[in-house]
């Protein structure tokens, strides 16, 4: 079980977030400033939030996947 | 009626004439990005078409034109269009289709049909294909199906047995969810291009700081 979602980084379902993030940060960074450097900066830092935020989500899971 | 927008400090800030806001948050809902083209605010303009539409389509085509409808009946209620409705010009689509298939009628742009056993057309003419499974039709007796751009599936919605939108699971797997998905995301990200066009970016400006937003 524990393979099976180590494997599901590699399948190709997973990589559908990626647009995903990309586009909530780009927009999120965009209603948040006026200027393109600092709106880049901020949708940086928001990609960066979610995908830690996303890690903990998974680390959670395979804790919990673990324990069973 | 026009409105001076000023925030931010130092080398953020900003200086905005955001012409009447009502209509750029109008604009912004029907299609992202016209509001702030309205404002003459072109970059942001450009960021947010490209970003909300590429997304907005890119589900839709996934889920073959199906996710995005409005159905509000007992056995499907449809809560993400409610989601997928931040961007105003396809929900508008999918309401006029909704309105369309009421009463059994075919909905615009038919994209697929169906079609039971021994069916005859119109003009007598035997359709040959049958794409209802066995088990699903008795639901449907001799009615052809029809399913249209952005309309809902249609009726019988049943519960726990095969239906339309069941068939839609089934043959688009989980590209029926991820579309459903792409689409919901970009409703509501709208939503925040909306009120950036309506009110300016949401800049935290510094407690002491005499400008201030509006």
């Amino acid at each position: 079980m524990n393979m099976l979602l180590l494997g599901s980084i590699w399948d190709a379902q997973i990589w559908y977030a990626v647009p995903l993030i990309v586009v909530i940060s780009l927009v999120y960074g965009g209603t948040r400033h006026e200027h393109l450097k600092e709106i880049v900066g901020h949708s940086v830092r928001a990609a960066i939030w979610l995908i830690v935020f996303l890690g903990i989500i998974f680390a959670l899971v395979w804790w919990a996947n673990m324990q069973v | 009626m026009s409105l001076k927008y000023r925030a931010g400090h130092g080398e953020e800030a900003v200086e905005l004439d955001l012409r009447d806001p009502r209509i750029a948050a109008l604009l912004a809902w029907l299609w992202p990005g016209a509001g702030h083209f309205y404002q003459r605010r072109f970059m942001k303009g450009f960021l947010f078409m490209i970003c909300i539409v590429a997304t907005f389509m890119y589900g839709l085509v996934i889920g073959r034109g199906r996710v995005v409808y409005a159905s509000f009946r007992p056995n499907d209620f449809r809560w993400q269009f409610i989601c997928q409705s931040g961007f105003g010009m396809p929900s508008l689509l999918a309401l006029a289709q909704s309105v369309k298939v009421k009463n059994d009628r075919d909905p615009f742009f038919v994209m697929a049909e169906r079609y039971p056993r021994g069916y005859k057309d119109a003009k007598g003419q035997l359709r040959e294909y049958e794409l209802i499974a066995a088990n699903e039709r008795q639901n449907f007796q001799e009615r052809p199906i029809r399913d249209g751009f952005m309309a809902p599936p249609k009726e019988p919605i049943l519960k726990d047995k095969n239906d339309v939108l069941g068939m839609w699971h089934a043959e688009m797997r989980y590209f029926f969810d991820l579309g459903t998905l792409f689409t919901v995301v970009a409703g509501l990200l709208n939503v925040l291009v909306i009120y950036d066009a309506f009110a300016g970016p949401a800049i935290h400006a510094a407690p002491d700081e005499e400008e201030g937003a509006g």
